[in-house]
C-alpha cells in the first residue's frame, strides 16, 4: 500500500516539480537582480517556500522597507494559509505529531490546491512525496535562475512572470471542466477580489482572505443541497 | 545589502505559523455538514482569487501577452490536461507574443 502511495505521489508530483521550475527561476532572477547573495536567494526558497510572497518581499526590499515591515506584509500576505491548513486537516488523517510539523511546512498554494483536488486518501507518504517534489522544483529553479539568469535573453525572463498563475490554472482546470459551479465560484472569487482592491481598504492579503470566506461562505449554501453529488472532495 | 538572514528567518516564521496552528485546532473533530461544505468550497475560492486579477500585471505592461499565455494554458488545460505543458506553453506563448509586439 505505501508502495501505491510512493507511485501516485511521483506521478502527480513530477508535473508539479516541473511546473514549479519557470517561477523559481524566475524568482532567482529578480534576487540576483536585487543585489542580494546566492545564499540568501537559497534560502529564501528553501526556508520561507511560499511563491508569491517571496517576489512580494523582494519588490518591498527594493523600496527600502525594512524588515519589520517586511515581515508584517508576509504574515498578511500567508494569513491565506491558515484556511488552506484549516481545509486539509480535515482531510488528512490522524497522524504522529511530527508529521504534521514536516507536512505543515509545506502547504503553499500549488501543493494546497493539487492536495484539494486529489480524489485519494491524503496518508503521509503521499502528501509528503508531493511536497517534496514541489519542493525541489522551487529551490533548485531558484538556483538556477539566480545563476543562469544573467544568460537568459530579457523577454523570456519576462514571459516566466505567467508561470506562477498558469500553473494555479493548470491546476484547477480539471475541477473547473467538471462542474459549472466551480466555474461560476471561480469567476465570482476573481471579480469580488478585483473590487475589493479597487476600493483599497483591507491590507494587503487581506483582499484574498475575504474573497476566501464570502465565496466559501456562499458557495456552501448552493454545494449543502448535493452532499450525494460530493462537492469537492 | 545588509544581512538579510534574520528577515528571511522571521518571514519563514510567520509564514509557517499559520500553516501549523489549524491542523491542530482541527484536527480529528468530526465538523458539521455546514461546515465541511464550506471547508470545500476554499480551494476554488482561493485559486480564483489569487489569480484574479493579478495575473494581468504578471508581465509588467503586457496584458495582451498574459491574455494569450494564459489562453494557451486555458485551451489546452481544458482540452488536455496536464501541468508540464499547459506551464511551459504558457511561457513560450508570452515569449512569442512579446517578441512580436515589442
Amino acid at each position: 500500500m505505501a508502495n501505491n502511495d510512493i507511485k501516485e505521489a511521483l506521478k502527480v508530483g513530477f508535473p508539479l516539480f516541473i511546473g514549479y521550475v519557470p517561477p523559481a527561476i524566475a524568482f532567482g532572477i529578480l534576487a540576483k537582480s536585487c543585489e542580494i547573495s546566492l545564499l540568501e536567494s537559497f534560502m529564501f526558497s528553501a526556508v520561507v517556500f511560499a511563491g508569491a510572497s517571496q517576489f512580494i518581499a523582494l519588490n518591498l526590499l527594493m523600496t527600502g522597507m525594512g524588515p519589520g515591515g517586511i515581515i508584517l506584509t508576509t504574515l498578511l500576505v500567508n494569513f491565506r494559509h491558515f484556511l488552506m491548513s484549516t481545509y486539509l486537516s480535515t482531510r488528512i488523517g490522524k497522524m504522529a505529531k511530527r508529521y504534521i510539523f514536516l507536512l505543515a511546512f509545506g502547504v503553499t498554494d500549488e501543493v494546497f490546491s493539487v492536495l484539494s483536488f486529489t480524489k485519494r486518501k491524503l496518508t503521509k507518504t503521499f502528501v509528503f512525496i508531493l511536497q517534496l517534489s514541489a519542493y525541489t522544483g522551487w529551490v533548485s529553479g531558484t538556483v538556477a535562475g539566480y545563476i543562469m539568469g544573467g544568460f537568459l535573453p530579457e523577454i523570456l525572463t519576462k514571459s516566466m512572470g505567467v508561470a506562477l498563475y498558469a500553473l494555479l490554472l493548470a491546476i484547477l482546470l480539471p475541477e473547473l471542466k467538471t462542474s459549472a459551479k466551480a466555474i461560476c465560484l471561480t469567476i465570482a472569487s476573481g471579480a469580488l477580489n478585483t473590487i475589493l482592491i479597487k476600493l483599497d481598504m483591507l491590507p494587503d492579503g487581506w483582499n484574498i482572505i475575504a474573497c476566501i470566506l464570502v465565496i466559501a461562505f456562499i458557495g456552501s449554501f448552493f454545494m449543502f443541497q448535493e452532499q450525494g453529488e460530493k462537492a469537492y472532495g | 545589502m545588509d544581512n538579510l538572514i534574520p528577515l528571511i528567518l522571521g518571514m519563514a516564521a510567520v509564514t509557517y505559523g499559520p500553516r501549523l496552528v489549524p491542523f491542530f485546532l482541527v484536527g480529528g473533530n468530526e465538523l458539521s455538514q455546514r461546515a465541511d461544505t464550506f471547508l470545500k468550497c476554499i480551494p476554488i475560492a482561493t485559486i480564483g482569487a489569487l489569480i484574479i486579477p493579478d495575473v494581468f500585471n504578471a508581465v509588467p505592461d503586457a496584458p495582451l501577452a498574459v491574455v494569450f499565455g494564459m489562453g494557451f494554458t486555458l485551451v489546452y488545460g481544458f482540452w488536455r490536461g496536464g501541468i508540464i505543458i499547459p506551464v511551459l506553453g504558457s511561457v513560450a506563448t508570452t515569449y512569442l507574443v512579446l517578441l512580436v509586439t515589442v
